[in-house]
């Protein structure tokens, strides 16, 4: 008996350090939100294990097979909400866990490797939630087939091929929905893993979570069984019951059988990729779908290896001020995003095409005008007012992230038929 | 390398060296021929369904049931049949220029208008509104007889409207 607990502890301490910084065991350091995306993720394996069951990947029996859920099998639909809304939930806790470590300073050096996992992880988290909304077949996921492969195709040099190989055909079929299958069942959950894996023992390696340097006093260290586990555990298992809950009334969508002949008007993208399609609106495609993503995501890559770029670790905003001038940051990225879209929207009346000269227009002048405001944003940071550099590169975050989550919110919540802008109580549709 | 490495290599190209360059390069063949598996397998498949061994001509109907100035649904050939005012004949592709959603008719604003990114299109199919990066594609017609035949094998892009592109009896 004694044996077997303490192999329990020793398969704990494989994954956490032996003791922790006492600093960092407080919720508000870290929000728990690791431990919550630990906890989704195996809500999904569960859940996702029981709805392989049940699920059938043939074009004629797909749709059958998800409807089966509701009618035949004892409480199919409320593990189908399970599987959704962790899915869902995972999307935004693994934003803001991103969102915590850089603002938190947990990306320099010890932690350079981890950050590009976790970006990895985010990824990884983006393509399980949007290959298992197309499992269905209905419209919406056909809808989103369609728009996501042509979005492939504007993708200069290899993206015809490449869509060629992801639809596998020149038509989206059977094939098309086989490889998303085999996509969300097997590569992404088995890559997950072992990233996942690697991202905690690296966590383990940098010493636990980032902490505050306590002056001269000695770091107060607390062991971690059970310390920190009773902690993981009541943040997991209030959250498994929020889940289980709230898949008691948040259904799972499941439109019509896919129609090839008719997209829903509107027809709009999972709510995480609203923001991509509000820019789709507004970029020439080659910049929407593949110039602006490929510049975002290169410089969150590259961030950590920037000299002097992460902030003081373990404290919020790196100070009180930095907390103020992040609230700045963040009011003027989401002024800025609402001018935008409403100064474009009234552009985009009839009878002002998009020229022939859209790529222009409409792709190299936003970009240029991008890149200057957020180095006049920096330079007016740092020489002007004296600010380090790991504030400025802060502010340029947090005024991107409002940016990208106000385009999120206008995609979702204001945009109605034929995507024109509406206030949300007269919108129709939505696709959650 | 460590001291015991140079002890037991016996010089720069010792046993151990030259083992390690072997699982190296078997490593790589390995990982090579894995990746050219999984891309041949998923190749193979990327140029099926491509339309052309089936009978690709589709009577649209009598010339005389088209109206100047309408656009009329063909659903078996996924494509809108549109009679210009002055006459003329296009086959419009239904899918979108800009991401490939399917465009309705609306007869109101005598336009298509796209429902995913709201662009649209008029009557001939060139853009009036974005984010479509170009007019709607066309195919073939041929009137013979009185009947208006549509070649639905493939579409032809253009950068414009011309008025060549319309079937004229
Ligand atoms: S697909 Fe038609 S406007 Fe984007």
């Amino acid at each position: 008996m004694k044996a077997s607990r303490q192999s329990i502890t020793d398969l704990i301490l494989h994954l956490h350090p032996r003791t922790v910084p006492y600093s960092t065991i407080r919720f508000r350091l870290s929000w728990g939100l690791g431990g919550m995306a630990v906890t989704l993720t195996g809500l999904l394996f569960l859940t996702g294990a029981l709805l392989l069951l049940v699920y059938r990947p043939t074009l004629g029996e797909a749709y059958g097979s998800v409807r089966a859920l509701g009618r035949d099998i004892p409480l199919g639909y409320w593990v189908r909400n399970i599987h959704h809304a962790s899915a869902n939930l995972l999307a935004v806790v693994t934003a803001l866990h991103l969102l915590r470590t850089a603002l938190t300073g947990a990306f320099g050096s010890g932690r350079r490797l981890n950050w590009i996992i976790g970006l990895c992880l985010l990824v990884l988290v983006l393509t399980a939630n949007f290959t298992g909304y197309l499992l269905p077949w209905d419209q919406l996921a056909y809808w989103a087939v369609t728009v996501s492969m042509a979005a492939l195709g504007y993708i200069p040099l290899c993206g015809e091929w490449l869509r060629g190989v992801l639809q596998g055909g020149t038509e989206i079929g059977q094939a098309t929905l086989s490889n998303f299958y085999v996509l969300h069942v097997a590569v992404i959950p088995g890559s997950l893993l072992v990233l996942l894996m690697w991202h905690f023992w690296l966590v383990r390696k940098a010493g636990g979570l980032v902490s505050a340097p306590e002056g001269k006093v000695p770091l107060r260290r607390i062991s971690v069984v059970p310390n920190l586990i009773v902690r993981e555990a009541a943040v997991g298992l209030s959250l498994v019951a929020f889940v289980l809950f709230l898949a008691m009334f948040w259904n799972a969508p499941l439109l019509e059988q896919a129609n090839p002949g008719m997209s829903p008007n509107p027809t709009k993208a999972p709510w995480y990729f609203q923001g991509l399609q509000e820019l789709l609106l507004h970029l020439h495609p080659v910049f929407a779908a593949f110039v602006w993503p490929l510049l975002g995501g290169v410089a969150l890559l590259l961030l950590p290896f920037v000299p002097n770029s992460a902030l003081p670790g373990g404290v919020w905003f790196g100070s009180d001020s930095g907390r103020r001038l992040a609230a700045w940051a963040a009011a003027v990225g989401a002024l800025l995003a609402v001018a935008a879209v409403l100064a474009d929207d009234a552009l985009r009346q009839p009878g002002v095409g998009m020229a022939a000269d859209a790529m222009l227009a409409r792709g190299v002048v936003p970009t240029v005008a991008v890149f200057l405001l957020a180095g006049a944003g920096y330079w007016l940071l740092v020489e002007a007012a004296n600010r380090t550099r790991a504030e400025a590169v802060m502010a340029v975050l947090v005024a991107g992230f409002a940016i990208l989550v106000v385009l999120t919110l206008v995609g979702v919540f204001f945009r109605g038929a034929e995507m024109r802008l509406v206030w949300p109580w007269l919108a129709t549709g939505g696709s959650l | 390398m460590s001291k015991t490495d140079s002890r037991f290599s016996g010089g720069r190209f010792g046993r151990r060296a030259f083992f390690n360059w072997i699982w190296t390069v078997l490593g790589l063949a390995a990982l090579a021929e894995l990746g050219w598996l999984g891309i041949s397998f998923l190749a193979s498949r990327r140029d099926r369904n491509r339309p052309g061994h089936t009978e690709s001509v589709i009577k649209a109907g009598e010339v005389s049931a088209f109206a100047p100035g309408t656009v009329t649904a063909v659903p078996q050939g996924r494509f809108y049949l549109a009679r210009l005012p002055d006459g003329g004949f296009l086959a419009l592709s239904r899918t979108c220029t800009h991401l490939g959603c399917s465009v309705p008719w609306d007869e109101e604003k005598g336009a298509f208008v796209c429902p995913c990114h709201g662009s649209s299109f008029s009557l001939t199919g060139e853009v009036v509104t974005g984010p479509a990066p170009r007019p709607l594609d066309t195919y073939p017609v041929r009137i013979e007889n009185g009947m208006v035949k549509v070649d639905c094998a493939k579409a032809r892009r253009r950068d414009r409207y011309l008025a060549e592109q319309a079937a004229r009896i």
